[in-house]
């Protein structure tokens, strides 16, 4: 009896290629796509933190410690205006622009005087130390942190032997003279510090501050708002599931063919065309309607900032919500059954939200996998979003993610319409 | 006067043969019966007229003008054989949606819905949605649906099929009340009695042809012929069976005659059974049926 049981079950499993493309197919292209992301998979694609670096002190130790991070193979640095490395130094200025609009989630600034107050532990003159600032994006909770570690590395390694020349000046201006026999041996193993020296030392890492120097991190988006990222995760996940609810509601298409609805409606005066099109307005209706119901808890529940963002919000709901209709009718038309629509709509949602941000985000990836994420839905609407939200632009620097999503939209609706003709006429 | 003619209509899906060259007419007011067996070609044939099927061959005209495009009509009502309705709307609100659709004004819409309501004797439960209603409720919601635009011409997919004998009463007299306000349908069945009872003129096509058309008396000329079956049961098996008659072969106390007149032909066949000694116990007079005619013409060989 169980027999005949796993027999049907299986004869049924080898006759449904959704489910088998479910059951096998899926958890492989999954496991592929965090590999790739976390796995360090492809060399030299592996994810590189993106840096500026502005150097506004040009002492010693400032240019050895932008020479270290440019050695770090973790990082990729920018010290010029332009991204070539041809252009003018950057300012600081310049470097919190290259933060605001993501070009980089982190810049160091190395301030004036930061050499002299190495040199002098900190205690110059009475006067308060410069601090190396990382100016910060912090909707990416990896890169401030690990470039905070490397800087501290990088201080530490670059230039030892300033620190002891600096540290010996110090000793003499307070403890006396050194004697001539201890000038010798400073003379002869100071050299050994300077790094790239024959018989260089390597410095272990250390916890504390740069050469007595701190290092505040300056979120650069927030500028002091306490707020999270609740924008962040409300986009995320509310593009996935609005990508799952308009393809679930879109096969009211299906049922209607099933039930003859769809017969009949084509013997009305609405025809094809029109249908698709009272679909695809109702879906992108019922989607703005979620995702401001989705943003409206998060203000309740989060405190998100939602009324200070409301045009690019509504802009961005709007549109996200066409395409994301369109897109559900697309896989409608194209789907002959309920079911192979739901199988085929997990699938391609799922790869979608994985690759274009919703389920981590994209700044995680490596870069190879963040311009492949650009061919998703997911990416587009969810960098709007972030444009909106967290880094406060205005609507009319939408207009890339816009005029992508729009064309979506028609491409979509295009597609739409072709697949529906099967049902038209034969 | 035809209002509808199918001449020579061909139609063929892959290597499927589903029109072969049908060809038929829809008179004014009439109900006529679309009669075949599974795949014969009747549902390409109504999908054709309703401009659902791109023809082959043939052409299609409806008061006499060439059927063009995919766009089904405004005189043709279709009522598909599925339950074309939205299961979670009320009765009204399914009404109103689908006469909305097919261009009815507010204020004419309010009157067909209450004339659509009464016909389908669904008044008192027209503000429930339709998934809690029975089999013959949905039918006849189903076909007041496709005639609520006032169609001149309807075509019905087995319209009576899976209801109880009430509902399919109550929705046969809706379609002689649509013929009497000069509608005239065309529906497929396979209830071959409601046909022979309830219609005009019958069609019957087979491997996409049309094998005989018109009223039943010129079906069962043309096929079968007028003579009716009488079946006699005795009290104990027939020796000699009478001059005519024959023995059944599954039971010896059974004869069967084809008599073409009933009150000369019977007696003497009786007579002749009593003249044996045997006592006859049951006589059925059968006559020619739709039945008989569609067996006739299509053959007893299973069509799936």
């Amino acid at each position: 009896m169980i027999a005949t049981l796993l027999r049907i079950a299986w004869t049924n499993l080898r006759r449904d290629r959704v489910a088998q493309a479910l059951t096998f197919v899926l958890p492989i292209i999954f496991f592929s796509i965090f590999a790739s992301v976390f796995g360090n998979q492809g060399g030299n694609s592996t994810a590189r933190i993106r840096i500026a670096i502005v150097d506004e002190d040009s002492s010693e130790l400032s240019r050895r410690i932008a020479d270290g991070l440019q050695k770090e193979t973790a990082l990729r640095v920018r010290r010029t205006s332009d991204a070539e490395g041809t252009g003018t130094p950057l300012d600081r200025a310049a470097a919190e622009r290259l933060v605001r609009d993501g070009d980089v989630p982190v810049a160091i600034v190395l301030p004036r005087g930061l050499g002299h107050a190495a040199m002098t532990f900190g205690s110059a003159d009475g006067v308060a130390s410069p601090r190396i600032q990382l100016l910060a994006d912090v909707s990416d909770r990896i890169a401030p942190q690990m470039v905070f570690g490397l800087l501290q590395k990088v201080a530490m390694t670059s230039a030892p032997d300033l620190i002891m020349q600096s540290g010996l000046s110090q000793f003499e201006r307070y403890a006396g003279k050194m004697t001539p026999q201890q000038k010798s041996a400073v003379k002869a193993w100071l050299p050994r510090l300077k790094p790239g020296g024959a018989d260089a030392v390597q410095a272990k890492d250390s916890a504390g501050g740069v050469l007595g120097i701190g290092i505040d991190t300056v979120d650069v988006m927030r500028q002091g708002r306490t707020e999270s990222l609740i924008s962040f995760y409300a986009a995320g996940v509310g593009v996935m599931f609005l990508l799952f609810s308009v393809s679930g509601a879109s096969g009211t298409l299906l049922d209607e063919v099933d039930s003859g609805t769809l017969d009949r409606m084509l013997s009305t005066r609405v025809g094809m065309t029109g249908l698709l099109t009272g679909k695809w307005i109702f879906l992108a209706l019922m989607g703005t309607a979620q995702l401001t119901l989705m943003f409206l808890w998060g203000r309740i529940a989060f405190g998100l900032d939602l009324f200070h963002h409301l045009p690019g919000f509504f802009v961005m709901t709007v549109v996200t919500a066409a395409a994301a209709a369109g897109f559900g009718l697309v896989l409608a038309t194209l789907a002959r059954t309920r079911a192979q629509l739901s199988g085929m709509s997990t699938i391609i949602i799922l790869i979608m939200s994985s690759l274009g941000g919703s389920m981590f985000p994209r700044f995680l990836m490596s870069e190879s996998m963040q311009r492949l994420g650009l061919v998703t839905f997911n990416a587009w609407a969810l960098d709007g979003y972030l444009k909106v939200f967290w880094r406060d632009a205005p609507v009319w620097q939408l207009w890339p993610q816009l005029l992508v999503l729009m064309t979506l939209t028609a491409i979509f609706l295009t597609l739409a319409r072709t697949f529906a003709r099967r049902w038209e006429v034969t | 006067m035809d209002v509808l003619t199918v001449d020579g209509a061909r139609k063929r899906f892959g290597d499927v043969v589903a029109l072969d060259g049908a060809t038929l007419a829809l008179r004014e007011g009439e109900l006529l019966a679309l009669l075949g067996p599974n795949g014969a070609g009747k549902t390409t044939l109504i999908r054709a007229i309703a401009g659902r099927v791109r023809l082959d061959g043939g052409e299609i005209r409806l008061f006499g003008k060439p059927l063009d495009g995919h766009r089904t009509p405004p005189e043709l009502g279709i009522v598909p054989q599925e339950l074309a309705v939205y299961p979670l709307l009320t009765a009204r609100e399914n009404l109103e949606a689908f006469g909305r659709l097919q261009g009815l004004s507010r204020h004419d819409l309010a009157g067909q819905v209450k004339w659509a309501l009464e016909v389908t004797a669904l008044g008192d439960r027209a503000d429930e949605p339709v998934k809690g209603f029975s089999g013959g409720m949905k039918r006849r919601l189903n076909i007041a649906c496709g005639v609520l635009h006032r169609p001149r011409i309807v075509l019905l997919d087995e319209p009576t099929v899976g209801v109880d004998p009430q509902s399919r009463e109550r929705i046969y007299d809706m379609l002689v009340a649509l013929t009497s306000a000069g509608v005239s349908l065309l529906l497929t069945t396979h209830h071959l009695e409601e046909a022979e009872a309830r219609c005009s003129r019958t069609v019957i096509i087979d491997h996409g042809r049309v094998i005989a058309a018109g009223t039943l008396p010129e079906l069962v000329d043309r096929t079968v012929g007028r003579h009716r079956v009488v079946t006699v049961r005795t009290n104990a098996p027939v020796d000699t069976p009478p001059p005519g008659a024959e023995i059944l072969a599954d039971d010896p106390r059974l004869l069967r005659a084809r008599v073409s007149n009933v009150a000369r032909d019977l007696p003497l066949l009786l007579g002749a059974l009593v003249a044996q000694g045997c006592e006859v116990e049951d006589v059925e007079v059968r006559g020619p049926s739709l039945q008989s005619v569609f067996i006739h013409l299509t053959g007893r060989e299973l069509r799936e």
